[in-house]
């Protein structure tokens, strides 16, 4: 493919003067492909990472345990209430220090990359609003429903499973769509801990070939594509799980 | 409607007590542990902290100047965008949605890009002749963006929740579109939009630091600098990080609790 479209973009810098050096230099080729390949694989794990901590701060707060309830309000309080750019440089260089160092044969590496911990301190991150999205989605079914299946001599247990969660997960889609989407653009800010996802990738490239405005393009394209990709999901997700008179 | 659940939700004032004390335990934890590994003949980190936490609060007044002059902005900005969104004309509609579009969908940091390395850094202005533009002035333009499109999204939700029997009545009562936004709608929509306003004006102000990769001396910047002038000891990294935690939150959290608060007002009345 690229042996295709190198001669194109090499004549429509020499007849525009836009410059796509990714798409007719091997060598940037490979670095906005190393991006992708980052960036996507980064977005994946950190919502998958913030869905379990969601889930698991959300069940944390149901619990009888006063100080578990305390301690996950105190964890959203803290991650919601302070920049995401300062708890990742406080994850990778204050922790980052703190954790031990790998014999990799000849050097040493942390155990911990910096991908890791873009993962870990971004799904925190991210989690936090999750806890508050499902909580409001569990307080959204309605008690006559749960007291419906109480008469139907469901346990308590069984009414969580078979009745309160899949109401609750209905009516969180939607906040829980909006909060992905604005969490895989916030992986972005992974640039300063050096991950090589599509920001980093693309700013050595106009940092060799100072071609600014076209990689900028390339972002704003590749972001609002992915955030259409994960709007149509959601929304494929939400159509799938309707469930009819539910709701409005 | 009754409730089942018995379990209490964690009001606000328990989860103030919670967060703060959390965070300054931590804080504590983190200063008393680094200093006894630092007991050496360096100084201990809580005081390079101390000598240096005037010039990291120096740097944070930039970030809540940033932030408010960018939730101005944005606010004036976005009012308009919004407006044009909702025109009957098309050749106003369309490219406002398009605008709206690109600046909601992409992250804060490609938009500062954007503007930090495109704007140039000075400008030939009629009158003034050469004008340098400050690195702090582009962040500013370069976090109004977002927000901007944003706010016209509000704008644009809460006149569409707005029944359309108000609207209907209106023109019954022989008001102009134009009446009618001024006199119904509006008043209505200040309402519905606040607790999402005051949201964003707390997400801007989170999103400020990312200004310091492109060398703005904020907070973050001259934490970093801070510590690179006090020996960039690996022992000043969690004290100086956390420290910096401390001051957004101190800022940001009452914002959030307030917000909190009107969302609850305004949903059951």
């Amino acid at each position: 493919m690229f042996e295709f479209i190198a001669p194109l973009f090499l004549a429509l810098q020499k007849a525009t003067g836009l410059n796509f050096s990714p798409f007719y230099n091997e060598y940037d080729f490979s670095r906005l492909m190393t991006g992708v390949q980052t960036s996507l694989l980064l977005i994946v794990c950190v919502l998958i990472v913030s869905l379990i901590v969601g889930l698991l701060g959300a069940a944390a707060q149901r619990s009888q345990f006063r100080v578990l309830r305390f301690l996950v309000a105190a964890y959203i309080a803290m991650f919601r209430n302070t920049p995401p750019v300062v708890q990742l440089l406080f994850f990778y260089f204050g922790l980052g220090a703190l954790t031990p160092q790998v014999d990799m044969g000849g050097w040493y590496e942390p155990m911990i990359s910096s991908f890791g911990w873009a993962v870990i301190a971004l799904g925190i991150f991210g989690g936090s609003y999750n806890v508050e999205i499902f909580r409001a989605g569990i307080e959204a079914v309605p008690g006559t429903t749960l007291e419906a299946s109480e008469a139907l001599a469901f346990s308590p247990v069984q009414t969580f499973i078979h009745v309160t969660m899949p109401l609750a997960l209905r009516f969180s889609l939607p906040a829980l769509a909006s909060n992905l989407i604005s969490l895989a653009k916030t992986t972005s800010i992974a640039y300063v801990i050096a991950v090589p996802e599509m920001t980093y990738a693309l700013s050595g490239v106009w940092n060799d070939s100072l071609n600014v405005g076209e990689m900028m393009m390339l972002l704003f394209i590749y972001y609002i594509s992915v955030v259409a990709v994960i709007g149509a999901i959601m929304g494929r997700l939400e159509k799938r799980l309707a469930v009819p008179g539910l709701g409005k | 409607m009754t409730k089942v659940s018995t379990v209490p939700r964690p009001n606000s004032l328990v989860s103030i007590l919670a967060g703060a004390a959390l965070l300054l335990a931590a804080l504590a934890v983190g200063v008393i542990t680094v200093s006894q590994v630092a007991q050496g003949p360096a100084d201990s980190s809580l005081n390079v902290l101390r000598r240096w936490c005037p010039f990291i609060l120096q740097g944070f007044m930039l970030n809540i100047l940033m932030s408010v002059i960018a939730m101005i902005l944005a606010t004036i900005s976005g009012v308009v965008l919004g407006f044009m969104q909702i025109s009957h004309l098309a050749i106003v509609r369309q490219p406002a949605r398009f605008v709206t579009h690109v600046f909601r969908n992409s992250p804060w940091l490609v938009i500062l890009f954007a503007i930090m390395l495109m704007v140039p850094f000075e400008i030939t202005l009629p009158y003034f002749g050469l004008v340098m533009i400050p690195g702090w002035v582009k962040a500013t333009i370069g976090f109004t963006l977002p927000v901007m499109a944003n706010i016209a999204e509000i704008l644009r939700g809460a006149v569409a929740s707005i029944p359309t029997g108000q609207w209907e009545s209106a023109e019954s009562l022989a008001f102009s579109r134009m009446q009618t936004m001024r006199h119904v709608i509006l008043p209505q929509c200040v309402r519905r939009m606040l607790p999402s306003w005051m949201n964003w004006f707390a997400l801007l102000t989170l999103m400020t630091p990312i200004a310091a990769i492109l060398g703005v001396n904020e907070a973050l910047g001259n934490t970093q600098a801070a510590m690179e002038a006090a020996g960039s000891s690996p022992d000043l990294l969690i004290p100086f990080y956390l420290f910096l935690m401390c001051i957004f939150f101190i800022f940001i959290y009452p914002v959030s609790v307030w917000t909190k608060r009107l969302e609850r007002r305004f949903s059951t009345t």
